[in-house]
């Protein structure tokens, strides 16, 4: 079997599999679909719902890629001063250690208060918040760790601090950056659906679920969880896809 | 203080250098004084810790001493300057780049009267000279740890350097590959004019590559023992199995000895023609 074929087949046998089991455990428990929902329930859902599944997506991952987007470029800048400088490092880390321990789901009321009627700005925000800490540290690693013979082959040769950040520092952190990027990119879904569904506003996947949720349409719910799913992986595969393109000369070739 | 001009390519005058830590200043160089002709070769050995590394950092610009000066081409060394090379232990290869991108670094921040295409065709050159043709499209990954020193070798004279600094670029190779690389120094020194300062620990490696040889005392450190290697000709390997040769690995050797406190000259197995200065050095690694 070749390596494209095996890298589609492998998945999907295995997709397959735990959805015949799933199917099967339902059918052979007997259990009513307000109790738990099964595979061949969730496609009547989405027949019935594709046009809202299309438009609640689109809402939940617009919204998703910007804050992720911002989780970028803020945690970029955090680390680059937390990797540069040993002051701002020491002085932001408890900060930032304890700004990230606060569950978000506390945040998202008073998110909510402060910007009324901001929809797209809070959840933005909420996304943001919750995926910018794994980039940050890891930027503040990559660049703190930096061995100083790196350094001192471009400095020796007088070069600037921004030539050997540009050409060193920076490429040589991305593995870790896109390591973190994939952490990320989970943690701003979950950010966008929790301002969906603590803070009701009508829109995103969230508000699907919580439709089914309140019309007790267990295999709605269920099938909201599966389009998240896929958005999901469809995000981090973009991530992969990005990381081969800018990060590949770190993967070693098998063998 | 002094500032006529030297006649040296590279001259330390009377460096002395501490290290601030939290226990106080940690005193490295000690009125250290070493003079290196225009194109040739100065090997410095020493005990480990005695402040060979600072050495480069001290001639490379990339620190200042507390006093004494640093001159380098009849200029006193105040910053880096891009008229030196330098290639370190490590190869410090970008792993992003292919060999031939690696090579090329040092003229992206150099200015070159050299074209593209001219830089290009010199690196090819080089890679042929230190034994890497048809390897520059490869990445640093590729590449064993041998070979990336021989690549880090032709980065760091790419720019042409009329000083290179190597701060033990075979020390982490084995026995074989190290052999191999300093005939491959000995190749691209008759090709390539450069006035060198080695760092080592091996004295074989300092008397087969080096004209002359500086033994550094032990922390805080002087240089307290200074070997002209006359071997005239192309040297070969077979010539560290001479007489003459075998007599100043001895020497070094001893000289090593009195560095490092274990033994002083009265009690000199060896003769050692001139003794410089030494004697025990208080504090220095038992």
């Amino acid at each position: 079997m070749n390596d494209t074929a095996r890298k589609i087949l492998a998945p999907t046998l295995f997709i397959v599999a735990i959805l015949g089991f799933w199917e099967w455990a339902v059918w052979y428990n007997d259990l009513p679909d307000f109790r738990m929902a099964s595979p061949s329930d969730l496609i009547p859902r989405y027949v019935q719902f594709w046009d809202l599944f299309l438009v609640k997506s689109w809402e939940t991952l617009w919204r998703t890629v910007v804050g992720l987007g911002l989780a970028v470029v803020v945690g970029t800048l955090i680390g680059m001063v937390m990797g540069f400088s040993q002051f701002a490092r020491e002085g932001l880390y408890p900060i930032l250690v304890g700004f990230n321990a606060i569950p978000k789901a506390t945040v998202v009321p008073i998110v909510a208060l402060m910007f009324v009627g901001q929809h797209d700005f809070n959840t933005v925000l909420i996304a943001f918040m919750i995926s910018f800490f794994p980039i940050a540290v890891s930027v503040s690693i990559g660049l703190s760790t930096l061995e100083p013979e790196y350094r001192d082959i471009l400095r020796s040769l007088g070069a600037s601090n921004f030539t050997i950040f540009w050409k060193i520092a920076l490429p040589k952190t991305l593995p870790e950056f896109f390591g973190a990027l994939k952490v990320a990119v989970t943690l701003a879904f979950i950010g966008t659906n929790l301002m969906e569904i603590v803070s009701p506003h009508g829109r995103g996947l969230g508000d699907l679920f919580d439709s089914g949720r309140i019309s007790a349409d267990y295999p709605l719910m269920f099938a909201v969880l599966f389009a998240l799913a896929a958005l999901g992986i469809l995000l981090f595969y973009v991530v992969v896809f990005l990381e081969r393109i800018f990060a590949g000369w770190a993967e070693r070739s098998p063998g | 203080m002094q500032t006529d001009p030297s006649h040296y390519m590279i001259e330390l005058r009377e460096v002395t250098h501490a290290y601030k830590t939290k226990a106080g200043p940690l005193p490295v160089l000690d009125n250290l004084s070493i003079k290196i002709p225009e194109n040739s070769f100065c090997a410095v050995v020493g005990p480990s810790g005695c402040g060979k590394s600072t050495l480069t950092r001290l001639v490379s610009g990339l620190m200042k001493p507390n006093e004494g000066q640093v001159w380098l081409h009849n200029k006193l060394v105040t910053s880096p300057r891009p008229t030196v090379g330098m290639a370190f232990q490590n190869p410090v290869l970008l792993e992003w780049r292919t060999i031939l991108q690696n090579i090329l670094l040092p003229l992206e921040i150099v200015k070159s009267p050299m074209s593209k295409a001219e830089a290009v065709e010199r690196a090819h050159h080089l890679l042929d000279l230190v034994g890497l043709t048809g390897f520059a499209e490869k990445r640093p990954s590729e590449l064993s740890g041998g070979m990336r020193q021989r690549a880090s070798l032709c980065r760091s004279i790419i720019h042409k350097p009329d000083v290179l600094i190597l701060d033990e670029p075979f020390g982490a190779l084995d026995a074989f590959t190290r052999e191999d690389l300093w005939c491959t120094m000995h190749d691209l020194r008759a090709q390539e004019p450069f006035t060198c300062l080695l760092i080592t620990h091996d004295l074989r490696e300092s008397v087969f590559l080096a004209d002359q040889v500086v033994v550094m005392s032990g922390r805080p450190a002087h240089a307290q023992y200074v070997l002209d290697v006359d071997i005239p000709g192309k040297r070969t390997l077979d010539d560290l199995y001479a007489p003459k040769a075998v007599e100043m690995l001895a020497t070094l050797r001893h000289q090593i000895q009195v560095a490092q406190g274990r033994t002083t000259d009265e009690d000199a197995p060896p003769p050692p023609p001139k003794p410089a200065r030494s004697q025990p050095i208080p504090g220095a690694m038992q």
